[in-house]
């Protein structure tokens, strides 16, 4: 089966969820790229949206013309050529308009599970509960005469486990995006022992035409990108409750954020990065990688503490930020949460105290925003932590002890064989986690 | 063509910023000035100058698209909202793609020649931000023939400019036509910095040489043009007035503040021809020419030059159209600085189409303007020294692929 024949009848499973949706819109685009093609005119391609949730499969369409459109603006040279016959068709605009008809068509929003037995490949992006994912394949698995290719978004649930126990003969895949897919570039690739070498050159291929990157990254649990965030975070965790015995909780993530952002000059500070990603979600990662782990328990009290006041964190379905350890207005940070007082206190109540505490940030500090775009980047990074190396203010030296712990982890997850190379760490991290530099450096020794 | 008549000059010029990226305060999401608002601030900033719109006999303005960004037709109908002393007398809407504005221009000169106005209020004006540039491209193209839309770039003219280029790049070289481009496109963001009302007013990038050689990305874009080698995206207007001896009277402005008119032609090519040949810019030569003629001039003796530079290409082929420069040899001629403002001909002085910016039916208009500042002292910052041997000026507005070109010679008023 060729490349093309692969992709004639796919399923989604959860395609109404934030990852699901995502994976659904880039898969749909490359579909319809294909069924334009003159020597695909034949074929009929089916993209099933499966999803339990009717609401969601409602929005989802709404998602999927404003995302389209959004791609069929950036490639309308390539689309003129596509559509070159279609003499009724002039302008960009209409062009455009009849790509996004042509990409929806093929999607078909569905709540039951039996479409994918028809299918012959099927991207999982369901919750990552172990159980239900290996329910759900095998139950595909049984009923499909296809032999169809397992794809799955999982982030935490090892390959191995899953071929073996839905009974896959290889035929699997981990396929992990990041958030939000139509965005970020990097795809972590996790191969199971008796994954076919056909199922992994697809794969490659299908990332290619995706323009994604891809990593590989060997089967343990929570594979690169949450081996490293979910350590950093329980590292920023734990200088939280080190710092709450001389200050109050709210002020002690205030300031442990703002090293982890400033300091760090990380696009976001790690209890934001905890609230983006959802609190209860971190919970449930930590939980499903840590059977695995012999030498070190990935667990947190605080975060069940937090999910026990219903502290969650994530997104709304519009995407805008749901509170957690922070709150937010507008998408800006203006209060955050004590444990104590089961409430938020506003920034401006310690801000200018906590600030003063950490004292002066180095001189030649940039944010983010402005440094990891910027040419010279390298150089303003080697000068910034230049700097900071010779200072000794509490906020330097949180930081320094972010950045040392931050390297281990990463040499970690090499030591352990669960990334490739260092390179591989840093990959994940610079495309993954948009940081402005991997955690492998010589920075900070 | 006859000598004029009569004498005709401009004077009271007013631009309003050209917005678009680039500019600070442009934010693609947020509410911006709408055709009205341009209208009236050009329109005002003028009349301020000429003692309001009772001094006025009637007016013209230059427009492109309004009807498809604006969804908005009958613009003369907007004339009498800029001063109330406007309302029941003439005003006239003029349209010839990008050339729009320098139709205004003509129109208002004939006007004054015909002896029916004393002072024409005449004004140019695109707004075109309201949509993306790529649904942009598709109104824009409506400058070039309907017919060869099909089969055009998705970015039409950005397209029949690369194929220009394209063909220059074959017959005389690519390195050098490039270099040519870069030093352009360095000129234009140079000259703009030192006009606060530019698109490029705030380009702060630093080796502008350098980012005009990036190369071209056909993949998201045209096979022989970057994005530096275009103007960009522009809402803004421009409004001058065009008075006869007896209007300058009127309004209480001396010759010395004004231009005078000595010289100008029109000429049209056929839209539904393709050019002769896509190295020459067939109908700019020769309205470049014929308002030399009826000038009285020769090249040699323009101290200044406007030309239409929507593409860095279309920049040197005027260069070689004028006859600045051999066939061949204007890339040399532009990236020897030669037209730079400290050059032999200082072309584009506040930026031109690509520093300035490029609000199409208002540029004919600007182009006038940024003459007039010149040779009156009012350039600001962007003021070059005019040769005294060299006392005459050119503004070069074109519609299309080279199809409605309109010429004029300018002297100071004296």
């Amino acid at each position: 089966m060729n490349y093309e024949d692969r992709l004639e009848n796919v399923t989604v499973l959860g395609a109404a969820g934030k990852m699901g949706s995502g994976i659904l819109l880039l898969t749909a685009v490359e579909m319809a790229d294909l069924s334009l093609q003159p020597e695909n005119k034949s074929k009929a391609f089916v993209l099933n949206a499966m999803d339990v949730s009717n609401p969601g499969l409602a929005g989802l369409k709404d998602y999927l013309q404003v995302q389209i459109r959004k791609v069929a603006e950036k490639k309308t040279v390539l689309l003129r050529k596509l559509y070159e016959e279609r003499e009724d068709l002039i302008e960009n605009g209409e062009i455009i308009d009849q790509y996004i008809f042509d990409v929806i068509k093929l999607v078909r929003p569905v709540t039951k599970l039996e479409v994918a037995y028809d299918s012959t490949l099927i991207f999982e992006a369901i919750s990552d509960n172990p159980e239900l994912k290996i329910k759900l394949l095998s139950q595909i698995n049984e009923n499909n005469p296809n032999f169809p290719w397992f794809f799955t978004n999982t982030s935490s649930v090892p390959i191995n486990k899953l071929d073996k126990e839905a009974k896959l003969d290889g035929r699997i895949i981990g396929f992990h995006f990041y958030n939000p897919p139509a965005v970020q570039r990097l795809v972590e690739l996790i191969a199971a022992d008796n994954t076919h070498q056909d199922v992994i050159d697809f794969a490659y291929a299908f990332a290619k035409k995706l323009r994604k990157k891809i990593v590989p990254s060997n089967d343990f649990a929570g594979f690169i990108g949450n081996g490293h965030f979910m350590r950093d975070a329980l590292h920023g965790i734990s200088e939280v409750e080190t710092l709450t015995k001389e200050m109050s909780f709210s002020e002690a993530v205030y300031m442990i954020n703002k090293v982890s952002q400033d300091y760090l000059i990380r696009p976001m500070g790690i209890f934001q990065l905890v609230d983006y990603v959802g609190v209860d979600v971190c919970q449930y990662i930590m939980q499903v990688m840590n059977p695995y782990l012999t030498d070190e328990n990935l667990h947190s009290p605080l975060l069940d503490q937090m999910i026990g006041l219903n502290v969650k964190g994530g997104q709304y379905s519009n995407g805008s930020q749901k509170d957690g350890f922070l709150k937010y207005e507008k998408g800006r940070v203006v209060a955050v949460f004590d444990t104590e007082k089961k409430g938020y206190v506003p920034i401006s109540d310690f801000k200018e105290k906590c600030d003063a505490k950490l004292e002066a940030l180095p001189e030649s500090f940039a944010p983010w925003k402005q440094v990891n775009f910027d040419r010279n980047k390298t150089n303003i990074l080697n000068r910034y932590f230049d700097e900071l190396k010779t200072m000794e203010t509490p906020g330097a030296e949180l930081a320094k002890k972010y950045l040392i712990r931050s390297n281990e982890i990463g040499l970690k997850l090499v030591s352990d064989k669960v990334a490739n190379s260092t390179d591989d760490v840093n990959t994940v991290m610079l495309t993954g986690f948009y940081h402005a530099y991997g955690p492998i450096n010589d920075y900070i020794k | 063509m006859k000598k004029l008549r009569k004498k005709v000059y401009m004077t009271a010029g007013y631009n309003t910023v050209s917005l678009g990226t680039g500019r600070k305060e442009f934010h693609p999401k947020k509410p911006r000035p709408g055709l009205e608002e341009y209208i009236k601030e050009a329109g005002e900033g003028t009349l301020k100058q000429i003692g309001g719109g009772k001094n006025v006999d009637e007016s013209v303005i230059g427009n492109f698209m309004a009807a498809r960004f604006n969804k908005q037709a009958n613009l003369p109908g907007f004339i009498p909202m800029i001063d109330k002393d406007l309302a029941w007398k003439p005003a006239t809407s003029v349209e010839g793609a990008c050339g729009s504005g320098g139709l205004a221009l003509t129109s208002g000169i004939r006007s004054v020649l015909a002896e029916t106005a004393d002072v024409v209020l005449t004004i140019g004006v695109e707004v075109q931000n309201t949509v993306k540039a790529i649904y942009g491209a598709d109104i824009l193209a409506g400058a070039g023939w309907y017919k060869e839309r099909k089969q055009g770039h998705a970015y039409f003219f950005p397209g029949q400019f690369s194929n220009r280029a394209g063909a220059y790049f074959e017959k005389y070289g690519r390195e050098k036509a490039r270099k040519g481009f870069a030093r352009w496109y360095k000129n234009a963001i140079d000259n703009a910095r030192l006009c606060a009302t530019a698109q490029e007013y705030h380009n702060n990038l630093d080796d502008l040489i350098a980012v005009g050689l990036s190369e071209p990305n056909p993949k998201v874009f045209t096979d022989h043009l970057n994005f530096f080698d275009c103007s960009k995206v522009s809402d803004g207007a421009s409004s001058i007035a065009i008075v006869s001896e007896e209007g300058l009277e009127k309004i209480g402005i001396p010759k010395s503040e004004a231009i005078e008119v000595v010289g100008w032609a029109q000429v049209e090519r056929d839209i539904t021809k393709q050019p002769t040949d896509l190295t020459e810019l067939e109908t700019i030569k020769k309205a470049a020419h014929e308002a030399m003629q009826s000038a009285g001039i020769t090249v040699d003796q323009l101290g200044t030059v406007e030309t239409h530079d929507c593409f860095t290409i279309a920049g040197i082929l005027a260069v070689e159209a004028l006859g600045l420069a051999k066939p061949g040899e204007g890339a040399d001629f532009v990236a020897a600085g030669n037209t730079a403002r400290d050059g032999q001909v200082p072309f584009n002085t506040t930026g031109g189409l690509i520093g300035w910016g490029h609000p199409t039916g208002a540029t004919g208009v600007h182009q006038a303007i940024t003459i007039w500042e010149q040779f009156t002292g009012k350039a600001g910052d962007a003021q070059i020294n005019i040769n005294p041997d060299k006392p005459y000026g050119m503004t070069i507005n074109m519609g299309g692929d080279d199809v409605t070109v309109v010429a004029v010679v300018y002297k100071r008023g004296e």
